[in-house]
Parts: structure tokens; sequence; C-alpha cells
């Protein structure tokens, strides 16, 4: 099987992302995923080949956890995101990195801030992206989000998805 | 209502304890007051044990780990001959630290800034141009500093740096039996499991110490975890409402004890474990029969527990085991460092489902901490009212019979070993 999409597909794909987390549209942003998707976030400065079962992870969401943070993040009672925080995600660096339409892979890097009452935090790092192919549209297999910094010690959580 | 306690622009004293009205209450200023915290600093941090790591955190002889630790940088090491060390970590010549790294395995501690080195007895064993000191700067002096006391407990290793203070086990007093509960858990060791958990955020330590065993808030803070077990076929009927009564520990620790409605890895299964889950807590639950008899085996299997060892460590045994310590950098901010520690023996199946039920409440990521975080940055916000609302209430359960965990008694425990030392220093 030959792949069908060129990085400029994935940027569009992202920047749709980005717009859809930085609006709180979460339902719509959880779409963009295959059902079965996971959505990890492993702790700050961890290096690509990490994995839930032997590390401990900010976030290691399987698809029934994931759909359940999108539940939570959607009700008054996830205290830390009410009221909303405002989000401003930037993506760049976007690499396509091969396969086929059944399964690709990119990464980019990031940069999210987040800002609530007065404070604004920086989130930086890079995605790692598998992707597949349905119905002629791009959807997200897997995303992982890593933080390239030492600790969170001013950010303090990973309340938002980055 | 009696005018006795004063609520306003009062500055003395920190915590006022009426055991005939029945009423706690704890002066704001506590949280907020630089003098406080240099106080807390003298008569708490340097004075009390304070938990540095797990000895799985350094296995092998020659590993070695740096952590600050009570405001200190140290380094955590395992010597040659097998024996656990804390050294200051600062070279004795200008002061640089010795070692950079967060983890690692080695036979010397090089500081780079003149290359003196140091082997991991923290004795000097080399520097460039040593014969330019005198006979006096050549024996001994300039060895690393090794912290006042380190001791462990059952694989808890703790530093204290006042070279009075009483043994560690004589400290923990009654902590001893639910770290027993907790280490109990394996039949060979525990471990720390997937590395340590770092973040920080704006409130005052003990608003930290008072969350991490408070029951009181957890349908309210956690209503959104609480949607999310049922969701996840969590039984709910089992109320968490914490109905025994909390038990001092000595020495300012003190420890809820209750059931809940979320699955254990040590032999409580929930239904979204499946038969094969139910099928392993049948078995870990028969080993601890066997070990231990069915009262304690039960204890063990279904006793969820949140202790505070004072000043600043935790063991919550929950839905996941969880250590916690946090330390202040100011008044209004603090570190957090958090860990899970799991048997060495389990299987990978119950390893898999103790993670996923640890980052579902717990760390940054989870359905819970974050939002505990955000009421603790609230509450130190509303502290900058201070002058015009000065007490915060501690006073529930007080003059009820029997004082059950859902009421605040833990909190005075430690608030009531808090005083004391902070007014010791002053008087």
């Amino acid at each position: 099987m030959s792949l069908s999409v060129t990085r400029a597909d994935i940027e569009d794909l992202l920047y749709l992302e980005a717009s859809l987390l930085d609006t709180w549209q979460l339902d719509e942003w959880l779409t963009l995923f295959e059902e079965g998707a996971t959505y990890w976030v492993p702790p700050a400065g961890a290096t690509d080949d990490v994995t839930p079962d032997t590390t401990l992870f900010y976030v290691a969401d399987d698809w029934f956890r994931l759909t359940e943070r999108v539940k939570r993040l959607g009700k008054k009672t996830a205290h830390v995101e009410f009221p909303k925080s405002k989000c401003r995600h930037l993506v760049t660096n976007v690499r396509l990195l091969g396969g086929d339409d059944d399964e690709f892979s990119a990464t980019a890097n990031f940069v999210t801030y987040r800002t609530k009452a007065g404070d604004t935090e920086t989130y930086l790092g890079h995605h790692n992206y598998r992707f597949t192919m349905i119905e002629e549209k791009i959807r997200i297999r897997k995303k992982t989000s890593f933080l390239d910094i030492d600790n969170i010690n001013s950010q303090g959580k990973v309340s938002i998805i980055i | 209502m009696a005018a006795t306690i004063p609520i306003k622009n009062i500055t003395e004293p920190y915590v006022v304890e009426d055991n005939e009205r029945h009423t706690f209450l704890v002066n704001r200023r506590a949280f907020v007051d630089p003098n406080v915290l240099a106080q807390e600093q003298a008569a708490i941090f340097d004075k009390c044990w304070l938990y540095i790591g797990h000895e799985s955190e350094i296995p092998n002889n020659e590993d070695f780990l740096t952590r600050a630790v009570g405001g200190r940088e140290l380094i955590f090491v395992r010597g040659k001959d097998g024996t656990a060390r804390a050294f200051f970590n600062t070279c004795p010549h200008r002061g640089a630290m010795v070692c950079r790294e967060k983890k690692g395995k080695g036979k010397m501690f090089r500081c780079f800034y003149h290359a003196w080195t140091f082997d991991l007895e923290g004795k000097l064993i080399q520097r460039p141009e040593a014969e330019r000191y005198s006979e006096a700067a050549q024996e001994g002096m300039h060895n690393l500093v090794q912290v006042a006391k380190l001791e462990q407990y059952r694989g808890l290793y703790f530093v204290n740096f006042d070279d009075a203070a009483i043994d560690l086990v004589t400290y923990l007093a009654g902590a001893v039996e639910y770290i027993d509960l907790t280490i109990d858990h394996s039949e060979v060791a525990m471990e720390i499991v997937g590395g340590m958990q770092e973040y920080g955020f704006q409130a005052n330590w003990k608003l930290l110490a008072e969350n991490s065993f408070d029951a009181y808030h957890g349908l309210s803070t956690h209503a959104t975890y609480f949607d999310y077990v049922v969701a996840a076929g969590g039984q709910f009927g089992e109320t968490l409402t914490a109905t025994a009564e909390p038990t001092d520990l000595g020495n300012g620790h003190a420890v809820i004890e209750y059931g809940a409605p979320w699955g254990r890895p040590i032999a409580k299964p929930v239904a979204a474990w499946g038969d094969e889950g139910a099928a392993e807590c049948a078995e870990i639950h028969k080993r601890l029969e066997e070990r231990f008899g069915k009262e304690r085996a039960d204890r063990i299997a279904n006793n969820n527990f949140n202790m505070v060892i004072f000043p600043n460590f935790v063991i919550n045994n929950i839905m996941a085991i969880t250590l916690r310590t946090f330390f202040p950098e100011a008044p209004d901010h603090q570190h957090v460092k958090a860990w899970t520690l799991a048997p060495a023996d389990e299987s990978a199946s119950m390893r898999e489902r103790r993670l996923y039920n640890f980052l579902e409440f717990l760390g940054p990521g989870g359905f819970a901490t974050p939002d505990d975080c955000e009421a603790l940055k609230l509450c130190q916000k509303g502290y900058t009212n201070l002058t015009n609302a000065g007490w915060n209430d501690i006073s529930k359960g007080m003059g009820q019979d029997p004082i059950i965990s859902n009421d605040e008694e833990q909190m005075r425990i430690f608030w009531r070993e808090w005083d004391r030392r902070i007014a010791g220093m002053s008087s």
C-alpha cells in the first residue's frame, strides 16, 4: 500500500486540531481520532522510547479514558479548568516520517500556552503521531506529547490537552 | 455568637483550640508569613525525619541519585560496601555541586570546577596539585559532608539534619503499623515503579498535608472522578464515607482508614477487571490469608488509608500506592515529589491495572490531583484577605462521638504538632 498524503495534508490536520483545542471544542477534537486511539503524555524529559507499563506517565489514556477525559473537561466540576483557561497551541517543524495509508507517522514541535487567573504556563516539546486513513480522511491512531523540559514545577499539572 | 475568639487583625497565636466550645482555628498568617517559613525551617525541617527515597531507587552497589530534601541538595548513594549514605551535594573546596546527574552509577564523584574527586564513602581521593596544601589541609578535612542521620524502616529511607534527633523508628511511632500494612503487600520486596513525578504549585505546603488525608473534600472536589469510577464499572454502593475514627499515630502523624468504590491491585477487584482480574485478586487474597490470617488479609486487601507522617511525607494506599513529599520554596509555593510503590513480584497484568489506576486519579494528569491543586491555590489566594478574614476553621467533628475520618481530627493532630514545634521555638 502506498502513502497518499503529503506533509501539507498533515499540517492542515494539525492546525485544525490546534484550533479545536484552542476553542475548547473537545468533542469535535475527538472525531479526529480513530476509535480505539490512545493519547499519552510521558513525564517531562522522557525519551521517545518510553512506555507507560514501566514509566510513570502524566497521561496514558486508552480510548475509554480519553473519551472520559473529554467528558470530564466539559463539566463545570472539572475545577482546574473552570472557568476555562485560555489556550494557544502552536505547532511547527512538522515532518512526515513515512509509512503507508494503513499506518503512517509524523512528528511536530509544539509550544502550548495556558493562561488562567493571570498566570500563563508554557508547555513545550514535540508530538509523535501515528495516523491511519479512514474513508480518505486522516485519523489519529496515537498521539504522544513529549515535554522537552526538566519537570513541571512551574506548570504544576497537565490539565489541558497538550 | 460569643466573641471569645478574635476573628480579625490578629497576629498571635497561630492555633486556637477551644475544647469547651469545640472549635479549632488556624491563623491564616501561618500560610503567608515569610517569618513563619523561616521558623518552620529551623523548628521542623531541620529537626524532623524527612523522607529521601526508597531502597529500590539505588538497588545495587555504586548506584546514586541526587535529590533536594528539606531545603538541601543531597546525594543518596549505595557504596561499594552496600551501605546507603547521604551527603550534602557540595564540594568542600568552593562549594560547587559535585554531582549533576539525577541518577546514575559510578565509582566516584568529581567536582569539575577544580577536579576534586571523592569516593562513594565521601572521602577525598584526588585533587590536582595536592602537594600545595598544608599538612593540616591534607587529612580528613576535605571530605564530602555526610548528613547527620540516615535511617531506614522496611526500605523507606529518611534523613535528619539534627545530630540529637531520636531514632527513626521511635519517631515514626504508630506509623510503623501502616508502613507494615503497605510493605506486606509483597512477599519479596516493594519497588518504586517508573520514576518520580515532580511538580509545583502556588500554595503553602501545609495545605497539601491537610489535603492528603482530607476525606471531607472527596465527593465535592472529585465529583468528576467519581463519575468516571461509575462509568468504569466501580461499585459505588460501597460508600466513600469514612466512618472509622482517625488514628493519632503520635509525633504529629495521623491516618484515616476506610473502604472505597475503586479497585485495588492488592486483591480488591472491580467489574472492569473482568473474570481474569477477579481470579487473580482471589489468588493474591489467598496468599495474604496464608501469610497473615483472614482478618489482616481482608484489611490489607480492602482498606484504603491516607497517612501523613509529620511533617511532609504521605503514604496514600488507595487505588494504587502513592508516596509523596513536598517542600516549601516560598510561603505560597511548594515543590512536590511523588512516586508509586508496588510489589516487585506482581504480575504484568496486575502491574498494568495498578498503573492505570494510579494515573486515573493521581498525578499532574489525573482526574483528581489537578483539582486538588486548584483548590489549594484558591485557598492561598483567599488568604490575601487575611487582614479582614483571618482564620481557617478545622473544627469538624469536635464534640461528636465518635469522631469519624470524614471529620477533621487528623488535621488537628498535624496542627497541634506544628504549633508545639513553632511555639517551642519562640519561647
